[in-house]
Protein backbone atom coordinates (compact mmCIF):
# COMPACT_ATOMS: atom_id res chain seq x y z
CA UNK A 1 0.00 0.00 0.00
CA UNK A 2 2.71 2.51 1.11
CA UNK A 3 4.55 1.70 -2.43
CA UNK A 4 1.24 2.56 -4.39
CA UNK A 5 0.91 5.70 -2.36
CA UNK A 6 4.13 6.78 -3.20
CA UNK A 7 4.51 5.00 -7.26
CA UNK A 8 1.05 7.18 -8.03
CA UNK A 9 2.80 10.13 -6.01
CA UNK A 10 5.95 10.13 -8.32
CA UNK A 11 3.96 10.04 -11.11
CA UNK A 12 1.83 12.72 -9.86
CA UNK A 13 4.29 14.85 -9.46
CA UNK A 14 6.18 14.26 -12.88
CA UNK A 15 3.01 15.65 -14.23
CA UNK A 16 3.48 18.30 -12.19
CA UNK A 17 6.86 19.19 -13.17
CA UNK A 18 5.47 19.54 -17.12
CA UNK A 19 2.78 22.39 -17.20
CA UNK A 20 2.36 22.16 -20.84
CA UNK A 21 0.89 18.65 -20.49
CA UNK A 22 -1.34 19.63 -17.45
CA UNK A 23 -2.49 22.82 -19.98
CA UNK A 24 -2.89 21.15 -23.17
CA UNK A 25 -5.21 17.91 -20.99
CA UNK A 26 -7.40 20.77 -19.46
CA UNK A 27 -7.55 23.36 -22.64
CA UNK A 28 -7.90 20.87 -25.52
CA UNK A 29 -11.24 18.72 -24.64
CA UNK A 30 -12.35 22.68 -24.56
CA UNK A 31 -11.27 23.58 -27.62
CA UNK A 32 -12.90 20.73 -29.65
CA UNK A 33 -15.99 21.19 -27.51
CA UNK A 34 -16.50 24.15 -28.90
CA UNK A 35 -15.56 23.43 -32.30
CA UNK A 36 -18.46 21.00 -32.23
CA UNK A 37 -20.85 23.62 -30.68
CA UNK A 38 -20.20 25.68 -33.40
CA UNK A 39 -20.33 23.69 -36.01
CA UNK A 40 -23.77 22.27 -35.40
CA UNK A 41 -24.82 25.75 -34.00
CA UNK A 42 -28.11 27.03 -35.95
CA UNK A 43 -29.11 23.81 -37.59
CA UNK A 44 -32.96 23.35 -38.29
CA UNK A 45 -33.99 20.91 -36.11
CA UNK A 46 -37.07 19.07 -36.61
CA UNK A 47 -38.87 19.53 -33.44
CA UNK A 48 -38.88 16.89 -30.65
CA UNK A 49 -35.49 15.57 -31.72
CA UNK A 50 -32.66 15.95 -29.37
CA UNK A 51 -29.87 18.63 -30.57
CA UNK A 52 -27.08 16.64 -32.31
CA UNK A 53 -24.63 18.40 -29.92
CA UNK A 54 -25.90 16.88 -26.82
CA UNK A 55 -25.90 13.99 -28.73
CA UNK A 56 -22.37 14.19 -30.14
CA UNK A 57 -21.18 16.33 -27.45
CA UNK A 58 -22.53 13.84 -24.69
CA UNK A 59 -20.39 11.14 -26.18
CA UNK A 60 -17.12 13.08 -26.39
CA UNK A 61 -16.84 13.94 -23.03
CA UNK A 62 -16.05 10.24 -22.71
CA UNK A 63 -14.19 9.62 -25.67
CA UNK A 64 -11.41 12.27 -24.95
CA UNK A 65 -10.20 11.12 -21.45
CA UNK A 66 -10.15 7.58 -23.04
CA UNK A 67 -7.45 8.84 -26.27
CA UNK A 68 -5.90 11.45 -24.57
CA UNK A 69 -4.97 8.66 -21.48
CA UNK A 70 -4.26 5.98 -23.75
CA UNK A 71 -1.55 7.76 -25.73
CA UNK A 72 -0.03 9.50 -22.25
CA UNK A 73 0.07 6.17 -20.94
CA UNK A 74 1.75 4.27 -23.74
CA UNK A 75 4.45 6.91 -23.95
CA UNK A 76 5.46 7.35 -20.28
CA UNK A 77 5.20 3.11 -19.91
CA UNK A 78 7.61 3.22 -22.55
CA UNK A 79 10.21 5.44 -21.14
CA UNK A 80 10.43 3.43 -17.86
CA UNK A 81 11.21 0.58 -20.50
CA UNK A 82 13.88 2.40 -22.32
CA UNK A 83 15.07 4.37 -19.71
CA UNK A 84 15.88 1.21 -17.70
CA UNK A 85 13.77 2.99 -14.89
CA UNK A 86 11.24 -0.44 -14.88
CA UNK A 87 14.04 -2.71 -14.78
CA UNK A 88 15.22 -0.90 -12.26
CA UNK A 89 11.76 -0.86 -10.15
CA UNK A 90 11.62 -4.61 -10.43
CA UNK A 91 14.49 -5.05 -8.53
CA UNK A 92 13.26 -3.15 -5.39
CA UNK A 93 10.54 -4.76 -2.99
CA UNK A 94 7.76 -2.73 -5.84
CA UNK A 95 5.42 -5.33 -6.55
CA UNK A 96 4.28 -4.78 -10.46
CA UNK A 97 0.43 -4.29 -9.24
CA UNK A 98 2.06 -1.23 -7.08
CA UNK A 99 3.23 0.45 -10.53
CA UNK A 100 0.40 -0.17 -12.92
CA UNK A 101 -2.36 0.68 -10.36
CA UNK A 102 -0.25 3.81 -9.57
CA UNK A 103 -0.18 4.23 -13.02
CA UNK A 104 -4.45 4.03 -13.03
CA UNK A 105 -4.64 5.71 -10.23
CA UNK A 106 -2.39 8.91 -10.71
CA UNK A 107 -3.83 9.33 -14.56
CA UNK A 108 -7.29 8.86 -13.47
CA UNK A 109 -6.99 11.51 -11.04
CA UNK A 110 -5.55 13.45 -13.51
CA UNK A 111 -8.92 12.52 -15.94
CA UNK A 112 -10.92 13.47 -13.14
CA UNK A 113 -9.70 17.07 -13.50
CA UNK A 114 -9.78 16.64 -16.99
CA UNK A 115 -13.49 15.60 -17.49
CA UNK A 116 -14.62 17.78 -14.44
CA UNK A 117 -13.29 21.08 -16.64
CA UNK A 118 -14.43 19.71 -20.05
CA UNK A 119 -18.59 18.38 -18.40
CA UNK A 120 -18.01 22.07 -16.64
CA UNK A 121 -17.78 23.95 -20.31
CA UNK A 122 -19.81 21.82 -21.68
CA UNK A 123 -23.20 22.29 -19.64
CA UNK A 124 -22.78 25.49 -18.37
CA UNK A 125 -20.83 27.27 -21.80
CA UNK A 126 -22.63 25.03 -24.17
CA UNK A 127 -25.94 24.53 -22.76
CA UNK A 128 -25.39 20.66 -22.70
CA UNK A 129 -28.36 18.95 -21.92
CA UNK A 130 -28.89 15.91 -20.21
CA UNK A 131 -32.19 14.22 -18.48
CA UNK A 132 -29.54 12.22 -16.22
CA UNK A 133 -27.12 14.13 -13.52
CA UNK A 134 -23.59 15.73 -14.58
CA UNK A 135 -21.78 13.53 -11.92
CA UNK A 136 -22.79 10.22 -13.55
CA UNK A 137 -21.13 11.61 -16.91
CA UNK A 138 -18.22 12.15 -14.96
CA UNK A 139 -17.64 9.21 -13.22
CA UNK A 140 -17.91 7.12 -16.62
CA UNK A 141 -15.40 9.55 -18.43
CA UNK A 142 -13.25 8.94 -15.36
CA UNK A 143 -14.17 4.90 -15.90
CA UNK A 144 -13.01 5.11 -19.61
CA UNK A 145 -10.02 7.25 -18.88
CA UNK A 146 -8.25 4.76 -16.45
CA UNK A 147 -9.56 1.88 -19.33
CA UNK A 148 -7.06 4.16 -21.91
CA UNK A 149 -4.47 3.78 -19.12
CA UNK A 150 -4.61 0.00 -18.99
CA UNK A 151 -4.70 -0.45 -22.59
CA UNK A 152 -2.10 2.12 -22.80
CA UNK A 153 0.00 0.36 -20.25
CA UNK A 154 -0.68 -3.12 -21.96
CA UNK A 155 0.36 -1.78 -25.74
CA UNK A 156 3.54 -0.23 -24.94
CA UNK A 157 4.36 -4.13 -24.52
CA UNK A 158 4.64 -4.39 -28.17
CA UNK A 159 6.41 -0.94 -29.07
CA UNK A 160 10.26 -0.43 -28.62
CA UNK A 161 9.59 3.31 -30.02
CA UNK A 162 7.69 6.16 -29.71
CA UNK A 163 7.23 5.97 -33.41
CA UNK A 164 5.11 2.39 -32.75
CA UNK A 165 4.02 3.65 -29.78
CA UNK A 166 1.72 6.11 -31.36
CA UNK A 167 0.98 3.78 -33.93
CA UNK A 168 -0.85 1.89 -31.52
CA UNK A 169 -3.06 4.53 -31.08
CA UNK A 170 -5.27 4.30 -34.57
CA UNK A 171 -4.84 0.55 -34.00
CA UNK A 172 -6.64 0.58 -30.66
CA UNK A 173 -8.48 3.40 -30.52
CA UNK A 174 -9.89 4.40 -33.93
CA UNK A 175 -12.07 1.05 -34.33
CA UNK A 176 -13.72 1.50 -31.08
CA UNK A 177 -14.02 5.16 -31.76
CA UNK A 178 -15.57 4.40 -35.57
CA UNK A 179 -17.95 1.86 -34.09
CA UNK A 180 -19.15 2.87 -30.94
CA UNK A 181 -22.30 4.33 -31.81
CA UNK A 182 -20.84 7.87 -31.68
CA UNK A 183 -20.84 7.62 -36.36
CA UNK A 184 -23.96 5.20 -36.86
CA UNK A 185 -26.41 3.44 -33.76
CA UNK A 186 -24.78 0.47 -33.26
CA UNK A 187 -28.43 -1.44 -33.85
CA UNK A 188 -28.35 -0.24 -37.24
CA UNK A 189 -24.34 -1.64 -38.63
CA UNK A 190 -24.20 -4.17 -40.38
CA UNK A 191 -24.60 -7.64 -38.79
CA UNK A 192 -20.88 -8.19 -38.07
CA UNK A 193 -19.68 -4.75 -37.32
CA UNK A 194 -22.15 -5.00 -34.67
CA UNK A 195 -20.62 -7.82 -33.18
CA UNK A 196 -17.38 -6.16 -33.31
CA UNK A 197 -18.43 -3.32 -31.77
CA UNK A 198 -19.95 -5.69 -29.17
CA UNK A 199 -16.72 -6.78 -27.62
CA UNK A 200 -15.13 -3.20 -27.84
CA UNK A 201 -15.36 -1.38 -24.21
CA UNK A 202 -15.70 1.77 -25.42
CA UNK A 203 -19.35 0.98 -27.05
CA UNK A 204 -20.33 0.51 -23.28
CA UNK A 205 -19.05 3.52 -22.66
CA UNK A 206 -20.81 5.42 -24.58
CA UNK A 207 -24.14 3.52 -23.99
CA UNK A 208 -23.93 4.27 -20.65
CA UNK A 209 -23.33 7.88 -21.64
CA UNK A 210 -26.64 7.84 -23.87
CA UNK A 211 -28.45 6.54 -20.93
CA UNK A 212 -26.98 9.47 -18.83
CA UNK A 213 -28.44 11.44 -21.62
CA UNK A 214 -31.65 9.56 -22.29
CA UNK A 215 -32.97 8.83 -18.35
CA UNK A 216 -33.60 10.98 -15.57
CA UNK A 217 -32.37 8.14 -12.84
CA UNK A 218 -29.07 5.64 -13.43
CA UNK A 219 -30.98 3.07 -15.20
CA UNK A 220 -29.71 -0.61 -14.87
CA UNK A 221 -27.78 -0.52 -18.65
CA UNK A 222 -26.01 1.94 -17.01
CA UNK A 223 -24.38 0.37 -14.11
CA UNK A 224 -24.20 -2.96 -16.35
CA UNK A 225 -21.97 -1.00 -19.03
CA UNK A 226 -20.14 0.50 -16.58
CA UNK A 227 -19.12 -3.11 -14.98
CA UNK A 228 -18.38 -4.13 -18.17
CA UNK A 229 -16.04 -1.10 -18.41
CA UNK A 230 -14.38 -1.52 -15.08
CA UNK A 231 -14.14 -5.37 -15.96
CA UNK A 232 -11.91 -4.27 -19.16
CA UNK A 233 -9.37 -2.42 -16.92
CA UNK A 234 -9.00 -5.67 -14.93
CA UNK A 235 -8.90 -7.58 -17.48
CA UNK A 236 -6.42 -4.77 -19.48
CA UNK A 237 -3.81 -4.18 -16.04
CA UNK A 238 -3.52 -8.23 -15.51
CA UNK A 239 -2.51 -8.44 -19.44
CA UNK A 240 -0.07 -5.71 -18.30
CA UNK A 241 0.96 -7.29 -15.26
CA UNK A 242 2.15 -10.73 -17.64
CA UNK A 243 3.95 -8.16 -20.20
CA UNK A 244 6.44 -6.87 -17.08
CA UNK A 245 9.08 -9.62 -16.88
CA UNK A 246 11.77 -9.44 -14.31
CA UNK A 247 14.16 -10.85 -16.35
CA UNK A 248 15.26 -10.23 -19.78
CA UNK A 249 17.71 -11.75 -22.06
CA UNK B 1 35.07 -15.98 4.83
CA UNK B 2 31.39 -15.97 4.59
CA UNK B 3 30.33 -15.53 0.74
CA UNK B 4 27.88 -12.96 -0.40
CA UNK B 5 28.14 -14.16 -4.17
CA UNK B 6 28.88 -17.35 -5.77
CA UNK B 7 28.66 -17.81 -9.44
CA UNK B 8 29.01 -21.48 -10.77
CA UNK B 9 29.42 -22.71 -14.51
CA UNK B 10 27.61 -19.55 -15.62
CA UNK B 11 26.89 -20.06 -19.39
CA UNK B 12 24.65 -16.52 -21.01
CA UNK B 13 23.38 -15.94 -24.55
CA UNK B 14 22.65 -12.58 -25.69
CA UNK B 15 20.15 -13.58 -28.83
CA UNK B 16 22.30 -16.59 -30.66
CA UNK B 17 26.21 -15.87 -29.07
CA UNK B 18 27.30 -17.19 -26.08
CA UNK B 19 28.48 -14.09 -24.39
CA UNK B 20 29.66 -15.92 -21.07
CA UNK B 21 30.91 -19.48 -21.46
CA UNK B 22 30.99 -21.03 -18.79
CA UNK B 23 32.01 -18.19 -15.48
CA UNK B 24 32.62 -19.50 -12.01
CA UNK B 25 33.95 -17.10 -8.98
CA UNK B 26 32.54 -16.24 -5.64
CA UNK B 27 32.84 -12.82 -3.64
CA UNK B 28 33.77 -12.98 -0.28
CA UNK B 29 31.32 -11.17 2.35
CA UNK B 30 32.54 -7.37 3.24
CA UNK B 31 34.75 -7.06 -0.25
CA UNK B 32 35.11 -5.10 -2.24
CA UNK B 33 35.58 -7.47 -6.16
CA UNK B 34 36.65 -5.05 -8.88
CA UNK B 35 35.20 -6.17 -11.92
CA UNK B 36 37.41 -5.23 -15.18
CA UNK B 37 37.84 -5.88 -18.40
CA UNK B 38 37.42 -3.96 -22.28
CA UNK B 39 33.73 -2.98 -23.20
CA UNK B 40 31.68 -6.20 -24.63
CA UNK B 41 33.65 -8.55 -22.64
CA UNK B 42 30.33 -9.24 -20.65
CA UNK B 43 31.52 -7.61 -17.22
CA UNK B 44 27.31 -5.74 -17.61
CA UNK B 45 26.07 -9.65 -18.01
CA UNK B 46 27.38 -10.80 -15.16
CA UNK B 47 26.31 -7.86 -12.86
CA UNK B 48 23.17 -8.47 -14.67
CA UNK B 49 22.94 -12.09 -13.61
CA UNK B 50 24.18 -11.23 -10.54
CA UNK B 51 21.24 -8.91 -10.02
CA UNK B 52 18.72 -11.45 -11.33
CA UNK B 53 17.57 -9.61 -14.05
CA UNK B 54 19.42 -11.86 -16.91
CA UNK B 55 17.91 -14.76 -18.00
CA UNK B 56 20.44 -17.51 -18.07
CA UNK B 57 21.34 -20.36 -20.18
CA UNK B 58 22.96 -22.56 -17.35
CA UNK B 59 24.90 -22.37 -13.90
CA UNK B 60 24.02 -21.13 -11.12
CA UNK B 61 24.39 -17.70 -9.32
CA UNK B 62 23.77 -17.44 -5.63
CA UNK B 63 23.35 -14.34 -3.34
CA UNK B 64 23.08 -14.45 0.01
CA UNK B 65 22.42 -17.87 0.27
CA UNK B 66 19.73 -17.53 -2.11
CA UNK B 67 19.29 -18.07 -5.83
CA UNK B 68 19.91 -14.39 -7.59
CA UNK B 69 16.47 -12.52 -8.36
CA UNK B 70 14.77 -14.32 -5.25
CA UNK B 71 11.98 -11.84 -3.86
CA UNK B 72 14.34 -11.80 -0.84
CA UNK B 73 16.94 -10.47 -2.26
CA UNK B 74 15.23 -7.36 -3.68
CA UNK B 75 15.89 -5.49 -0.18
CA UNK B 76 19.05 -6.81 0.25
CA UNK B 77 20.87 -5.99 -3.01
CA UNK B 78 21.13 -2.65 -5.01
CA UNK B 79 21.86 -2.23 -8.39
CA UNK B 80 23.10 0.92 -10.86
CA UNK B 81 23.23 -0.25 -14.63
CA UNK B 82 25.52 1.49 -16.68
CA UNK B 83 22.78 3.68 -18.18
CA UNK B 84 21.50 5.85 -15.31
CA UNK B 85 18.06 5.03 -14.37
CA UNK B 86 16.15 7.54 -12.34
CA UNK B 87 13.58 9.58 -14.31
CA UNK B 88 14.43 12.83 -16.02
CA UNK B 89 11.79 14.54 -15.19
CA UNK B 90 11.94 14.61 -11.38
CA UNK B 91 14.22 16.54 -9.12
CA UNK B 92 17.51 15.20 -7.54
CA UNK B 93 15.76 14.54 -4.30
CA UNK B 94 12.28 13.56 -5.31
CA UNK B 95 14.10 10.61 -7.49
CA UNK B 96 16.36 9.54 -4.03
CA UNK B 97 13.14 10.09 -2.00
CA UNK B 98 10.85 7.41 -4.39
CA UNK B 99 13.19 5.04 -4.47
CA UNK B 100 13.77 5.81 -0.68
CA UNK B 101 10.18 4.73 -0.39
CA UNK B 102 10.09 1.46 -2.06
CA UNK B 103 12.38 0.22 1.05
CA UNK B 104 9.55 1.98 3.48
CA UNK B 105 12.67 4.50 4.12
CA UNK B 106 11.89 7.97 4.65
CA UNK B 107 13.31 11.83 3.63
CA UNK B 108 16.77 11.76 5.87
CA UNK B 109 17.71 8.69 4.05
CA UNK B 110 17.31 10.02 0.63
CA UNK B 111 19.13 13.09 1.74
CA UNK B 112 21.75 11.23 3.38
CA UNK B 113 22.42 9.16 0.05
CA UNK B 114 22.58 12.69 -1.94
CA UNK B 115 25.15 13.83 0.22
CA UNK B 116 27.24 11.09 -0.27
CA UNK B 117 27.37 11.66 -3.99
CA UNK B 118 27.90 14.91 -3.75
CA UNK B 119 24.83 16.31 -5.14
CA UNK B 120 23.48 18.01 -1.65
CA UNK B 121 23.85 21.37 -4.17
CA UNK B 122 21.78 19.99 -6.71
CA UNK B 123 19.39 18.31 -4.67
CA UNK B 124 16.33 20.32 -6.13
CA UNK B 125 17.63 20.12 -9.74
CA UNK B 126 15.58 18.36 -12.53
CA UNK B 127 17.88 15.29 -13.25
CA UNK B 128 17.37 16.59 -17.17
CA UNK B 129 19.57 19.71 -16.57
CA UNK B 130 22.30 17.25 -15.26
CA UNK B 131 25.56 16.93 -16.56
CA UNK B 132 26.80 13.17 -17.20
CA UNK B 133 28.99 12.89 -14.19
CA UNK B 134 26.08 14.25 -11.87
CA UNK B 135 23.18 12.10 -13.49
CA UNK B 136 24.99 9.08 -12.82
CA UNK B 137 26.09 10.11 -9.26
CA UNK B 138 22.15 10.55 -8.85
CA UNK B 139 21.44 7.00 -10.32
CA UNK B 140 24.18 5.69 -7.57
CA UNK B 141 22.37 7.63 -5.07
CA UNK B 142 19.43 5.93 -5.50
CA UNK B 143 21.20 2.43 -5.08
CA UNK B 144 22.85 3.16 -1.90
CA UNK B 145 19.87 4.28 -0.71
CA UNK B 146 18.34 1.22 0.99
CA UNK B 147 21.74 0.53 2.15
CA UNK B 148 21.40 -2.86 0.69
CA UNK B 149 23.96 -6.12 2.02
CA UNK B 150 25.30 -5.96 -1.55
CA UNK B 151 25.73 -3.31 -3.76
CA UNK B 152 26.63 -3.80 -7.95
CA UNK B 153 27.66 -0.81 -9.54
CA UNK B 154 28.04 -1.08 -13.33
CA UNK B 155 31.23 1.75 -13.88
CA UNK B 156 29.92 4.40 -10.74
CA UNK B 157 32.95 6.70 -11.55
CA UNK B 158 32.94 7.18 -15.05
CA UNK B 159 33.30 10.69 -16.44
CA UNK B 160 33.70 11.76 -12.77
CA UNK B 161 35.81 14.83 -11.38
CA UNK B 162 39.34 13.47 -9.94
CA UNK B 163 38.26 14.47 -6.47
CA UNK B 164 34.52 13.56 -6.85
CA UNK B 165 36.14 9.80 -7.97
CA UNK B 166 38.68 9.83 -4.75
CA UNK B 167 35.25 10.48 -2.44
CA UNK B 168 33.56 8.17 -4.06
CA UNK B 169 35.85 5.21 -3.38
CA UNK B 170 36.58 6.55 0.09
CA UNK B 171 32.88 6.04 0.51
CA UNK B 172 32.62 2.67 -1.16
CA UNK B 173 35.67 1.42 1.25
CA UNK B 174 33.77 2.57 4.46
CA UNK B 175 30.65 0.39 2.91
CA UNK B 176 32.95 -2.45 2.71
CA UNK B 177 34.39 -1.23 6.09
CA UNK B 178 30.84 -1.92 7.55
CA UNK B 179 30.31 -5.39 5.99
CA UNK B 180 28.63 -4.29 2.73
CA UNK B 181 29.90 -6.10 -0.27
CA UNK B 182 30.60 -4.37 -3.32
CA UNK B 183 30.76 -5.55 -7.00
CA UNK B 184 32.13 -2.47 -9.23
CA UNK B 185 32.98 -2.54 -12.49
CA UNK B 186 35.81 -0.39 -14.12
CA UNK B 187 37.94 0.16 -16.86
CA UNK B 188 39.92 2.50 -14.98
CA UNK B 189 43.20 0.70 -13.81
CA UNK B 190 43.94 3.37 -10.97
CA UNK B 191 40.79 2.03 -9.45
CA UNK B 192 42.01 -1.54 -9.58
CA UNK B 193 44.18 -0.60 -7.27
CA UNK B 194 41.93 0.26 -4.33
CA UNK B 195 39.68 -3.39 -4.66
CA UNK B 196 40.42 -6.11 -2.14
CA UNK B 197 40.00 -8.50 -5.28
CA UNK B 198 39.88 -8.24 -8.93
CA UNK B 199 38.09 -10.25 -11.61
CA UNK B 200 39.63 -9.90 -15.05
CA UNK B 201 37.54 -11.05 -18.25
CA UNK B 202 37.97 -11.11 -21.70
CA UNK B 203 35.21 -12.74 -23.99
CA UNK B 204 33.65 -14.17 -21.67
CA UNK B 205 35.86 -15.72 -19.60
CA UNK B 206 37.91 -14.62 -16.98
CA UNK B 207 41.55 -14.28 -17.00
CA UNK B 208 42.62 -13.44 -13.18
CA UNK B 209 40.67 -13.76 -10.44
CA UNK B 210 42.85 -12.44 -7.53
CA UNK B 211 44.09 -9.48 -4.90
CA UNK B 212 45.80 -5.94 -6.92
CA UNK B 213 49.19 -8.18 -5.52
CA UNK B 214 47.98 -11.24 -6.68
CA UNK B 215 47.56 -9.97 -10.54
CA UNK B 216 51.33 -8.28 -10.19
CA UNK B 217 52.90 -11.05 -9.41
CA UNK B 218 51.50 -13.40 -11.85
CA UNK B 219 52.17 -10.82 -14.16
CA UNK B 220 55.90 -10.13 -12.92
CA UNK B 221 55.33 -6.33 -12.61
CA UNK B 222 54.28 -3.72 -10.17
CA UNK B 223 52.14 -2.08 -12.96
CA UNK B 224 48.71 -3.39 -13.33
CA UNK B 225 47.91 -2.43 -16.83
CA UNK B 226 51.00 -4.45 -17.81
CA UNK B 227 50.29 -7.08 -15.67
CA UNK B 228 47.41 -7.49 -17.11
CA UNK B 229 48.03 -7.51 -20.27
CA UNK B 230 50.79 -10.20 -20.11
CA UNK B 231 48.30 -12.35 -18.40
CA UNK B 232 45.91 -11.74 -21.44
CA UNK B 233 48.65 -12.63 -23.46
CA UNK B 234 49.64 -15.77 -21.81
CA UNK B 235 45.81 -16.71 -21.46
CA UNK B 236 45.45 -16.59 -25.01
CA UNK B 237 48.65 -18.62 -25.88
CA UNK B 238 47.50 -21.54 -23.51
CA UNK B 239 44.32 -21.29 -25.33
CA UNK B 240 46.00 -21.74 -28.72
CA UNK B 241 48.37 -24.35 -27.56
CA UNK B 242 45.07 -25.90 -26.20
CA UNK B 243 43.61 -25.89 -29.79
CA UNK B 244 46.37 -27.08 -31.12
CA UNK B 245 47.45 -29.94 -29.14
Amino acid sequence: MRILVSTTGRILRQLHHDRRTVALLVVVPILLLTLLYYMFDDKALPPGLPSPFDRIGLIMLGVFPFVIMFLITSIAMLRERTTGTLERLLTTPLRKTDLLFGYGIAFGLAAAVQATVAAGAAYWLFDLDTAGHTGLVILIAIANAVLGVALGLFCSAFARTEFQAVQFMPVVVLPQALLCGLFVPRDQMAGWLEAISNVMPMSYAVEALQEVGAHAEPTGTLWRDLGIVVGCVIVALVAAAATLRRRSG
Amino acid sequence: METAIEVRDLVVHRGKAEVLHGLTCRVPRGCVMGLLGPSGSGKTTLMRAVVGVQIITSGTVTVLGEPAGSPTLRRRVGYQAQTPSVYPDLTVRENVRYFASLYGLGAQAADAAIADVGLRDAASQLVSTLSGGQLSRASLACALVARPEVLVLDEPTVGQDPVLREELWQRFRDLAANGTTLLISSHVMDEADRCDRLLLIRDGRIIADDTPAGVKAAGGTTDLDQAFLTLIRTHEMAATEGRTA
